[in-house]
């Protein structure tokens, strides 16, 4: 959670978060008030619930739908693929991304809202992958969109790209949604 | 595997008389291969021994399974266009080709089988062979705006054109292919890559030793 501490850094469920949470409850009781930095609390909103675009070019959207199926379960962590580049806050480029979808891919990218972040996932879409010399293809999607998170395999298991959304939260954290 | 087929040889040579027999004037070759029948026709007439496979009751061939192009830049005419059949009724199957070079163009066989638009189209993009009287001769595969035949032999693997993300312009640019390094083939086993396949000890079978 890592809210209301002074450092930021989150903690495990424990005694050190009971008498964490135990404090915060008598400030609570005390004054009527907790406080907290604004950032903090933005960015751990921000990570418990990123949704992803439901964006698949080729045979990684099928282990992006493993990540998000009952085995692996990304609503655990708040991802719930939305059908709207509207709604999304995340991009999980899954699969090869082609010559001919590439304008097709920045300006679903362009429909995000900000703050957005994009998870380049497998060879293909880090950098072109087996397709790397062909005609057809884009030597890696961080040549159209900005990439935040490259997931390696190929195509990359369910648990590798939930370690790539660990990864991403992880980010968020560090640098923060705010901009200043 | 052919234990496994039922053996239609016979079936074979029967429809081979048969074609050569009916269309005497329209083909050139006929060959029996891989446990299918070649034939080989002329490319002004191919609509009628289509027409002709698809109605002779010793055929019915009623099913277009493909079109598609092969290119062979040694020959003069360096294209082949396969097409391939299927007899429901006679549980046959047939490939029929056709030659052409660049600049010959096909009549085109939509109007015996709409399935054929779509293969006719995807056959000129990726080999530049033209069907005459196609309804909508447009590319099918390949980007907008794209330039050559990929498929051809002379087409380079890597293409002409690469794609970027321009922030200044604020859409998808295009630009001359630049890569950071060549294409290397470590594959020397391949057939297509001109192997000769000879083994230490060949050449005792040729009596040379």
């Amino acid at each position: 959670m890592g809210v209301s501490t002074n450092t930021g850094a989150s903690l495990a469920p424990g005694t050190d978060q009971d008498t964490l949470l135990k404090g915060v409850f008598d400030e609570m009781n005390d004054k009527g008030f907790v406080l907290a930095n604004l950032d903090k609390l933005a960015s751990w909103a921000s990570t418990g619930s990123m949704w992803p675009m439901t964006f698949g070019l080729a045979c990684c959207a099928v282990e992006m739908m493993h990540s998000a199926a009952s085995r692996y379960d990304l609503d655990r962590y708040g991802l719930v693929f939305r059908p709207s580049p509207r709604q999304s806050d995340v991009m999980i480029v899954a699969g090869t991304l082609t010559n001919k979808m590439a304008p097709a891919l920045r300006k679903v990218y362009d429909q995000m809202a900000e703050p957005r972040w994009v998870i380049s996932m497998g060879s293909c879409a880090n950098g072109g992958g087996y397709y790397h010399y062909s005609y057809s293809v884009v030597r890696g999607c961080d040549r159209v969109v900005p990439v935040d998170v490259y997931v390696p395999g190929c195509p990359p298991t369910a648990e590798a790209l939930i370690y790539g959304v660990m990864q991403l939260q992880k980010k968020i954290r560090r640098t923060g949604v705010l901009t200043r | 595997m052919s234990e496994l087929l039922s053996d239609n040889s016979a079936a074979l040579k029967d429809l081979k008389d048969l074609v050569v027999s009916q269309l005497a004037n329209e083909i050139l070759e006929t060959e029996i291969r891989y446990g299918e029948l070649t034939v080989i026709a002329k490319r002004d007439d191919i609509l009628k021994v289509l027409t002709f496979l698809r109605d002779d009751t010793g055929c019915l061939f009623k099913q277009l399974i493909d079109v598609c192009g092969a290119d062979y830049p040694e020959r003069v005419e360096r294209f082949d266009v396969v097409y391939h059949m299927l007899s429901l009724k006679h549980n046959l199957r047939i490939r029929v080709k056709v030659r052409t070079d660049e600049e010959s163009p096909v009549p085109s066989c939509v109007s015996l089988f709409s399935v054929a638009d779509w293969f006719e189209r995807e056959t000129w993009d990726m080999y530049g062979i033209f069907f005459a009287g196609h309804p909508d001769p447009r590319r099918l595969l390949t980007d907008y705006g794209f330039e050559g035949h990929p498929l051809r032999k002379d087409f380079p693997l890597t293409g002409y054109v690469e794609v970027r993300y321009d922030d200044e312009q604020k859409r998808v640019v295009y630009e001359p292919v630049k890569l950071v390094q060549d294409f290397r083939n470590f594959d020397f086993e391949s057939p297509w890559e001109g192997i000769q396949n000879v083994l230490p000890g060949d050449e005792k079978a040729e009596g040379k030793a």
